[in-house]
């Protein structure tokens, strides 16, 4: 792997092998020395043009935990915001021998934009509505030890129901890519004001109502309402968001008692996922949180464990 | 001149259980029984081989050892030169702290799986001791390192490949130069 920049292109034994190495490094984390010199001599630069606690964290975590030099440059505070080009940006830390950039920015695209400028690897961070394909891997690796802890192995006959503002969500968008490509049905649950135009071609389902697939979902998704939208008009009010699309704790009591909650934070509670559902015994949200650190180390390891010449 | 050059078997499946059996004696002889042992194979045939030494340790003390193994994928010192390997995953039943840890290979040749098995362990804790253990020993070392354990030493030109074949990963056990 080059770089790792949507999860479109992942195929089903790169995604496995994503998730199978995780595992490895979850193992890892839980040792007295959590720390591993894969990296050792490797540079990665963590380039964030958006606020991120979790995310830059967890990345930033992952590439020490992997012995990796790396280096925080926020957008604010740098040379960004004294109106330098991204691509200045990217090719004037390049030179300082970088060998991975992690990269977050609003604009949709943008970060495939940076395989055009620099030779480094790059790994999306999260990029406008489009994608952030570590989000998913996590989701994904938390998913599948949910199954396993029920003794399911495969992701065959599996229904992940992703909730709310599909619009404007990066977080689905990947989600949807590869829990297809892993063989889950996925249906998404969206006012129709926040459903993306083309979803039709999305090969899932789209439902409106919530309550329609309480039963049958193995895990429910429920995504950030994001406050600008609150006031966009794209629903009356948040107290009637929380009532059609909200899960409250009437809905959690409706779920299969297999099902699990996932949440990609940060929630806003009694909005779109009640405390309730958040602390639930069947909620994965700090799981979540926690695969962060090992899906991440586990990308990093695959783009820069190797030789590079390689993939060149 | 060159010709073709013809796999042989140095070992057959008696022969490597001989070995097996007197190495198992050779650690309980060294460690004056089976306490603390624990024994941790370096994938792939390490892990058989640390299998089948614990079950000759029982046979011949009547005392279960314990069993592991130790993945040393990002421990290599090649990592960075071949494409990204796959990584295994490293058990060890308990802790390694102030154990007698014997590694175990199925060949040692240059001496760097070795070394790598030893930085991993490193980030485990602090056994008492380290002993290894191998089934061939073909020579050419290219670092300061040697077995303790040894099933047989062959001598081997570089060139050659020595192949160590086991019923648990490849459906017959044997030992081939080729």
């Amino acid at each position: 792997m080059r770089h790792l920049l949507d999860t479109y292109d992942l195929s089903l034994a790169d995604a496995t092998r994503l998730l199978d190495t995780a595992e490895t490094m979850a193992d890892v984390l839980t040792r007295d020395v959590p720390k591993l010199p894969a990296l050792r001599g490797r540079t990665v630069v963590n380039l964030f043009y958006e606020d991120s606690t979790r995310t830059r964290g967890s990345f930033e975590l992952a590439e020490k935990r992997l012995s990796a030099d790396s280096m925080n440059v926020a957008a604010k505070g740098s040379s960004v915001s004294k109106g330098e080009s991204m691509r200045d940006t990217l090719l004037t830390l390049a030179a300082m021998g970088v060998d991975a950039f992690v990269i977050r920015h609003p604009a949709s695209g943008a970060v495939a934009q940076a395989t055009n400028w620099v030779g480094a690897h790059i790994v999306n961070a999260g990029d406008g509505w489009h994608q952030h394909p570590t989000q998913a891997l996590l989701d994904a690796y938390v998913m599948r030890r949910h199954y396993r802890s029920l003794g399911v192995e495969g992701w065959q006959g599996k229904t992940v129901a992703i909730v709310g503002d599909v619009l404007h969500s990066r977080v689905a968008r990947s989600n949807v890519w590869l829990q297809k490509t892993l063989g889950s049905r996925v249906v998404l649950v969206a006012p129709p004001t926040l459903r993306p135009a083309g979803v039709a071609d999305w090969g899932v389902d789209v439902v409106s109502d919530l309550d329609d697939v309480l039963g049958e979902a193995d895990v429910v998704m429920m995504l950030r309402v994001q406050r600008e939208r609150m006031e966009g008009g794209f629903f009356p009010s948040t107290r009637e968001y929380s009532e059609r699309y909200g899960l409250t704790p009437d809905r959690v009591a409706r779920l299969k008692s297999t099902a699990a909650i996932c949440h990609p934070g940060p929630m806003n509670r009694g909005v779109e996922i009640s405390s309730a559902a958040a602390d639930a015994a069947n909620s994965l949200i700090l799981d979540q949180v926690a695969a962060g650190v090992a899906v991440r180390m586990s990308v990093l390891y695959h783009l820069l464990g190797g030789t590079d010449e390689e993939d060149r | 001149m060159t010709q073709a050059v013809e796999a042989r078997v140095v070992l057959d499946a008696d022969d490597v259980g001989r070995a097996i059996a007197r190495m198992a004696h050779e650690i309980l002889e060294s460690n004056r029984g089976a306490a603390g042992l624990l024994l941790l194979g370096i994938p792939r045939r390490g892990v058989p081989l640390a299998h089948r030494l614990a079950a000759a340790i029982d046979t011949a003390e009547g005392v279960p050892v314990a069993v592991g193994e130790l993945d040393i994928t990002m421990y290599r010192d090649d990592l960075r030169r071949r494409p990204t390997l796959p990584v295994g995953r490293t058990r060890v039943p308990g802790s390694v702290d102030d154990r007698v840890v014997v590694l175990v290979d199925d060949v040692l040749y240059s001496g760097r799986t070795v070394a790598a098995a030893l930085d991993a362990l490193n980030d485990l804790g602090r056994p008492r001791v380290v002993r290894l253990a191998v089934l061939v020993d073909r020579g050419h070392r290219e670092l300061p390192i040697r077995a303790d354990h040894v099933g047989t030493v062959l001598t081997t030109k570089a060139a050659e490949v020595v192949d160590v074949h086991l019923d648990e990963t490849d459906g017959v056990t044997e030992v081939v130069v080729r």
